[in-house]
């Protein structure tokens, strides 16, 4: 207790935190005084060493992981706990918009998912000039970037070509803030080929928007679609994921005699941890929280029924490679097709674990797969399924190497592909890529250009020159996957947090 | 397909450096000039077997058999200290490939490709191969959308250009220098053929850009500068002009003496080139 004491009392006097960053802090503190939800002796075994992981998400799982409501709901009926009318204008909606924002929970406390932008504002366009739109959306865009200051807070625009999702590609581009974060949904059938150079131009320019395999999307899930949300993370809109426990890839490896051994033995036995892991916590929230007591259950913007449970693994190429060592082959991940295969065997291997895998309170009663993206915690592992950073070939062979990959990862891979800035020049070639990562299967393309000012660390954005000012080191880098696998020590170098930070990635105060 | 094969030193699933959109680009080795500033050096020559490079290579990559140097690329780690090792400025490391080798290669990565650029070295030194490569993406109906560019110093001659052009879609023509003088002493070589090249190309509607390398002292002068606008404004001044900054990077020790461009120089001279009437001139977008 002494020790907790302290720690409050170093987050409650720290000189570099603002008030509202404390009391965040002091929160998930105060959450991890409570007892753990009741896990068994191999479960809990398995989380202290860490080779399944719980996100840090806390004692008491109080509020759902994600969060994606319909707002739809709010725009067309109004709220009566919010004691909101309908709105009738683009002004009243884009401020029912924003005052909803502010009631939607999530693991970090602020939004990570705010609508399906073009859908729910092109009602309320009609009559409004394009200049006056460009107005209200830039101011629209400043306010989020201000007052909900988090990088996984997520914009979803398309398949179409309209005017709201162009004007936001067009501010969003102007202002280069780390948020909210933006994906386009591009379906070839839907989307003109005019907006999706206009997105690639925006990545050129600004590492934003991540562009996503809608028609892919489309057809896992069902009628009442989907969202894509913080760092790629692919949820039922309306619902979204109650939790988020993933597998250390390379610890299960590691625990493997040989190639046999880890298939039929290692991984099953810890694959079935992390479902107890989730199960564990999926039944405080819904079972001791109270949570979908909330009146955005009863105004129906989500749905008790429609939240998953995200099934995540990481590390891949360090098992791999490890696997490789222990049956002393040479090749490596990402390079080598007998590594490769390997890789896709793992993936289709775990898919398939979690396909027969009945779980309840959990949407269509299945996890749905995910690649995840890393916390700052992560030291020596990359992320989700990627090939370790520095060491990716060519875009082209990158994208080869893992397409066939994608088909397992329901719920979102988090997969970034970095350009040399040389393609500041030549945009179309970016538009080429992305046509042809989308053909061979790729369900998202993320990219990132190297000397652009705002980057992704892991999956969320952050300002190279807000680093710089920390560290004139830094100036020299231009890899930003470098940056990325070193997210850690870029906390360390800011002294003070930045204004704009990405909540999920830290676990809590002094990490 | 029995055409000659062409002698490669490398091949790229992934370039946006070498025309327009993501692009296959083969280079092709050997090159009629011999450019003091030449980046990648070690395709200009062609292997002669001396086998001086044999024991530079640290993996035993490299061998003698009858009489010739053989490459294993198994076991070759990418060192290059065989290309240090060449006392000709060749490349133990270039393989022969086959039109059909070249299509299959296409046939793989064609939904990242907007086309194929044959760069080199000098690539129309090996016309027939190029002819026929071109030739047969252009028969081939999955291949429609691929389109067929050459970067070339222009030395091919007007009969050259025209069995090449009718399956050529675009160029990207390097003019060194504009003074005999200058042009001799950097390459080796009168540039009336590059010249002319501009010509024929844009007259055929193939001359997708013209490059030109500043070097500070020597091709950024008023005199350059002057006649390269003065020759742009003749060909039309809407051509697509290229200005490259000359830089250390893979350059033989002679030309490492010389000055590197700086954006500010390539900034000025754009100006300039912008000021007399040329519209389209594209800079660098990295400085190394």
């Amino acid at each position: 207790m002494q020790d907790n004491m302290s720690k409050l009392s170093d987050i409650a006097t720290d000189s570099t935190l603002s008030p509202a960053q404390k009391a965040h802090f002091l929160s998930l503190e105060a959450e991890n005084m409570l007892p753990y939800p009741a896990l068994d002796t191999a479960t809990a075994a398995a989380l202290e060493e860490r080779v399944i992981c719980d996100m840090y998400e806390g004692h008491a799982p109080y509020r759902p992981r994600y969060v994606l409501p319909d707002y739809s709901v709010v725009l067309s009926r109004g709220s009566d706990y919010l004691e909101l009318p309908v709105p009738e204008t683009l002004d009243e909606a884009v401020n029912t918009l924003m005052i909803a924002y502010h009631h939607v929970p999530s693991i970090t406390g602020m939004p990570v998912y705010i609508g399906q932008l073009d859908d729910l504002l092109l009602p309320f366009c009609d009559g409004v000039t394009d200049d006056e739109l460009y107005r209200k959306i830039r101011l629209f865009w400043r306010y989020l970037d201000r007052t909900l200051p988090d990088a996984f807070m997520h914009a979803n625009i398309g398949p179409t070509d309209n005017r709201v999702a162009r004007t936001i590609l067009r501010v969003d581009a102007e202002l280069k803030q780390t948020a909210p974060n933006l994906t386009f949904l591009y379906d070839p059938d839907v989307s003109s080929d005019d907006i999706l150079a206009i997105a690639t131009r925006n990545i050129v320019e600004c590492s934003k928007p991540h562009i996503a395999n809608h028609p892919l999307h489309a057809a896992t899930f069902d009628e009442r679609g989907y969202g894509i949300v913080s760092c790629y993370n692919v949820l039922p809109i309306a619902g979204g994921a109650s939790t988020l426990t993933r597998v250390n890839l390379k610890e299960v490896a590691l625990r493997a005699a040989d190639e046999a051994d880890f298939f039929d033995n290692v991984l099953p036995q810890y694959l079935e941890l992390n479902f107890r892991l989730a199960e564990s916590r999926i039944d405080y929230l819904f079972n001791e929280s109270n949570f979908f007591s909330s009146f955005l259950v009863e105004e129906g913007w989500i749905e008790q029924d429609r939240f998953t449970a995200m099934y995540g693994v990481f590390a891949m190429a360090e098992a791999v490679n490890t696997l490789q060592a222990k049956e002393r082959r040479e090749g490596s991940y990402g390079f080598d097709p007998v590594a490769n295969d390997l890789g896709l065997k793992i993936s289709r291997f775990v898919a398939e674990a979690v396909q027969q895998r009945p779980m309840q309170d959990v949407w269509r009663d299945r996890a749905m797969l995910h690649s995840q993206a890393g916390l700052s915690v992560d030291v020596g592992v990359t992320p989700g399924i990627r090939i370790p950073y520095g060491t990716e070939p060519d875009p082209v062979t990158h994208i080869e190497a893992l397409a066939a990959h994608h088909e397992y990862y329901h719920s979102g891979i988090s997969e970034i592909l970095t350009f040399d800035e040389t393609i500041r020049n030549n945009p179309e070639a970016m538009l080429q890529l992305c046509k042809g990562a989308f053909a061979c299967g790729f369900r998202e393309f993320t990219a990132n250009v190297a000397s652009n000012d705002l980057v992704r660390v892991t999956g969320f954005m952050v300002r190279l020159s807000d680093i710089k000012k920390f560290n004139e080191n830094q100036g020299s880098r231009t890899n930003t996957t470098v940056l990325g696998a070193e997210a850690a020590d870029i906390v360390g170098i800011l002294e003070r947090r930045p204004r704009v930070v990405g909540n999920e990635l830290y676990p809590g105060y002094g990490q | 397909m029995n055409s000659t094969p062409g002698t490669v030193s490398k091949i790229l699933n992934y370039s946006c450096v070498d025309g327009p959109g993501n692009r296959l680009v083969v280079f092709l080795q050997g090159c009629n000039f011999n450019c003091q500033a030449c980046h990648n050096p070690h395709t200009i020559g062609q292997c002669n077997h001396c086998g001086d490079c044999i024991p530079a290579c640290h993996v035993d990559a490299l061998s003698m058999v009858d009489g010739r140097v053989v490459f294993d690329p198994e076991h070759c780690d990418q060192c290059d200290a065989c290309l240090d090792a060449c006392p000709i400025d060749a490349n133990p490391m270039v393989s022969d490939h086959t039109v059909a080798d070249i299509l299959a290669l296409l046939h793989k990565h064609k939904p990242f490709l907007n086309g194929i650029t044959v760069s080199g070295g000098e690539p129309t030194q090996q016309l027939k191969f190029v002819i026929d490569l071109f030739a047969a993406i252009k028969a081939a109906p999955e291949l429609q959308e691929i389109t067929c560019f050459i970067d070339s110093n222009g030395h091919l001659g007007a009969s050259g250009w025209e069995k090449l052009l009718p399956v050529t879609d675009g160029v990207m023509l390097d003019i060194k220098a504009f003074s005999q003088q200058l042009h001799g002493a950097m390459t080796g070589k009168s540039n009336h053929r590059s010249l002319r090249s501009a010509q024929i190309l844009r007259a055929a509607g193939k001359l997708h850009e013209i490059r030109f390398l500043l070097v500070p002292g020597k091709t950024d002068t008023d005199e350059e500068l002057n006649q390269l606008a003065e020759f742009l404004g003749e060909l039309g001044d809407d051509v697509q002009l290229r200005l490259n900054a000359f830089q250390h990077h893979g350059v033989r020790d002679a030309a490492r003496q010389w000055e590197k461009m700086s954006e500010e120089g390539v900034s000025l001279a754009a100006e300039r080139l912008r000021a007399a009437g040329i519209s389209n001139v594209v800079t660098p977008a990295v400085y190394v």
